[in-house]
């Protein structure tokens, strides 16, 4: 095999890789919010319907020993690194067989077995423990890079730019992902933003580009060259990816009080998943067969998820003061 | 005895003893923030100046520039990082200059730190330091001070009151090497205070052997029969003085030095109180929500029945510090302020 097929058959295991996670969020989010409406109490949640090229493009570029660290709204972040969709699923239920054991809900999943350094909804503040994850590969040499998302709400805030100087000082490997959809709940980027995202990466000695986060493969490609950069010790990056949500800001937001049905048909128009799937059959890498199957096996799997979560234990009164302090006998994240 | 079994150190320097102890003995100790390196480690400068100076004099000689990380100004972003390395492997010492500092970094300690370990479900540890300095400056010392409302706060209550932080407070060289080693040892977040007018002033008994002093346990330091005052750090050698004062009253203090503010050992006070039956707290942290008040509630619900008088609580005012050493000499209790207590306690 010449190292062109090679390369070309990595890009199709990537893609169908990329497929494959894009499909299981989109049906993990579409279920979920089935359960909502019809009255599942699953508190605070913020659906990531519409941007799953961002975290399966990124993803896709990253190895199983690599980190992130994630948004409020994590739940398509979980999936791509690989968190199992039945504890997720379990979490919203608040059920001890849940990824935090119900004590975290949607905003603080987390799985450090598969890098998955938690859902984070103090925005910004999972950005300065991407710099800390850099630390601990430089230092313990463990070769792991750490892409940090967050949104486009988050440019503002001072913890994402002490993040940036202190990772290009320290030459850390870390890959920062904007993840622009356009909205910080109903403050349109256009209005909070100063200058563009990307040229804030040359403001801190990084590369920094702009990229259509509706197309898994562009994200991909920036991601991989951004991890490539970092696994080689040549530093942090910044990727904007220019995305949409196609649903409210939360469970409980109509989006329509601040964006136009006109801009959201646009985006659908550009769905990520379908484009993926267009890109597969039209150029011979997948069946449709074979893309429907996947997407039967999945909802399956979501219903899976689903019985796993309702036959789950609720949690009982004493562990209300469980974990408060970390004692002796706790593993750690290694 | 040898010379070596009775050799003492400042306070400073048993700190930088347990650190450079810890840092030997475990490779993952790491130690950030701003000047700890003074700007060492690169090639024209080996060694740290200034006043941090002696905060970590050194260190960066031994252990080098990956180790001992120098911070920009960025206290958000490194004490983020350090949670983000205790996460992954590391056991980080993040050195915030003063704990008035915290407004700039507090979402990481109280919503981030704090909190992993019991919102992932006990899945992460969260084995970091939080090494800070508090206090005004007290009406006997001429050095520092002067700092004003900014930089001369002591408001420890503000990190005791947040469930999934330990918070130590030492009062001697002793306690505070053996307090800061089981802190860097311990696998969840505990913020470690150092008094700002200990510093090279202090001077006692050190073992140069790596030795842990119990996080969670208050101590009894001096005995007595007719009251318990207790004392948070430079508070407690402050009661020790008083209480030596009233024993030239014929009244027998007892001093409890409390050490750690959370998780507190309401136990050692409470069983104090219960034999002196009298109990007065002292804090150099304002009253309202303040450890002494804590301290008081807690002895009032567990152990009224001891009590035959009201507790009294020693604080500083309610107010900010003032820089005038005029009325900063006033802002901290002073012995003069724990014997008027006392008196007025026998009063009642």
């Amino acid at each position: 095999m010449s190292s062109d097929e090679r390369l070309a058959d990595l890009s199709t295991e990537k893609k169908r890789f990329m497929f494959d996670r894009m499909v299981l969020i989109r049906q993990f989010e579409e279920r979920l919010k089935r359960l909502v409406d019809t009255g599942l109490p699953v508190g605070a949640a913020h659906y990531y319907i519409g941007e799953e090229a961002v975290a399966a493009g990124v993803c896709a570029a990253l190895e199983p020993g690599d980190w992130i660290t994630s948004t409020h709204r994590g739940h398509g972040h979980c999936i791509a690194k690989g968190v199992d969709v039945r504890p997720m699923m379990a979490e919203l239920f608040g059920k001890t067989n849940g990824t935090n054991r119900g004590k975290g809900g949607s905003m603080h999943i987390t799985d450090v077995r598969v890098g998955m350094l938690g859902v984070n909804p103090i925005v910004g503040a999972g950005t300065p423990h991407a710099v800390g994850a850099g630390l601990s590969a430089k230092i313990l040499k463990t070769g792991a890079v750490t892409a940090s998302f967050f949104g486009d709400g988050a440019t503002s805030i001072g913890a994402v730019h002490e993040s940036m100087n202190l990772a290009a000082i320290w030459n850390l490997p870390v890959v920062f992902v904007c993840e622009n959809n356009g909205y910080a709940q109903s403050t349109p980027a256009e209005y909070a933003i100063a200058g563009s995202i990307a040229a804030r990466g040359a403001a801190y000695g990084m590369p920094g580009e702009s990229v259509d986060g509706q197309d898994a493969i562009a994200v991909w490609a920036a991601a991989d060259r951004a991890a490539r950069r970092a696994r080689a010790g040549q530093g942090p990056s910044l990727i904007e990816c220019r995305t949409y949500r196609y649903h409210g800001h939360s469970t409980s937001d109509n989006p329509l009080r601040y964006r136009t049905t006109g801009e959201q048909d646009q985006a659908l128009a550009r769905d990520c998943i379908v484009r993926m799937r267009d890109h597969l059959v039209s150029n011979g890498l997948a069946t449709t067969e074979e893309l429907d199957r996947i997407e039967a096996a999945h909802r399956e799997l979501i219903e899976e998820a689903v019985a796993f979560a309702e036959k789950g234990p609720l949690p009982e009164p004493g562990e209300l003061t469980t974990d408060v302090y970390v004692t002796a006998q706790n593993g750690g994240a290694r | 005895m040898s010379s070596q079994n009775v050799r003492e150190l400042t306070h400073t320097l048993a700190i930088l003893e347990a650190i450079r102890l810890e840092m030997r003995s475990d490779p993952s100790v790491i130690l950030l923030g701003e000047d700890v390196a003074g700007g060492a480690g690169r090639d024209d400068k080996p060694e740290p100046e200034g006043w941090f100076a002696a905060r970590g004099r050194g260190l960066i000689a031994e252990f080098g520039p990956d180790r001992i990380i120098d911070t920009p100004i960025a206290e958000m972003g490194f004490v983020g990082a350090a949670v983000g390395a205790a996460m992954t492997g590391l056991r980080p010492i993040a050195d915030l200059s003063f704990i008035d500092l915290i407004g700039v970094c507090y979402d990481q300690i109280i919503n981030q730190a704090a909190k992993m370990h019991y919102m992932m479900g006990g899945q992460v540890d969260m084995p970091m330091v939080l090494r800070t300095t508090y206090g005004a400056r007290p009406n006997v010392t001429t050095h520092g001070g002067g700092a004003a409302a900014q930089h001369s706060q002591t408001m420890y209550s503000v990190l005791a009151h947040i469930p999934g932080l330990k918070v130590v407070v030492p009062s001697t060289p002793y306690n505070a090497k053996g307090l800061l080693i089981s802190a860097i040892r311990d696998n969840g977040p505990v913020v470690f205070l150092e008094n700002r007018f200990f510093g090279m002033g202090a001077v006692e008994h050190v073992p140069e052997e790596a030795y842990t002093v119990e996080i969670g346990k208050a101590k009894i330091v001096r005995r007595g029969r007719h009251v318990t005052i207790a004392g948070i750090g430079r508070m407690t050698r402050v009661a020790l003085d008083a209480a030596e004062r009233l024993a030239a009253e014929n009244i027998d203090a007892e001093v409890v030095d409390v050490l750690t503010l959370a998780p507190l050992d309401e136990d050692t006070i409470v069983e104090s109180v219960s034999r002196t039956g009298r109990l007065v707290v002292v804090d150099e942290d304002t009253p309202t929500c303040s450890m002494a008040r804590d301290i008081a509630a807690r002895v009032a619900d567990k152990a009224f029945d001891y009590l035959q008088a009201p507790i009294k609580t020693v604080t500083a005012p309610e107010a900010p510090v003032p820089f005038s050493a005029a009325l900063e000499r006033f802002y901290a209790p002073n012995a003069d302020a724990i014997i008027a207590a006392v008196r007025a306690q026998e009063g009642e």
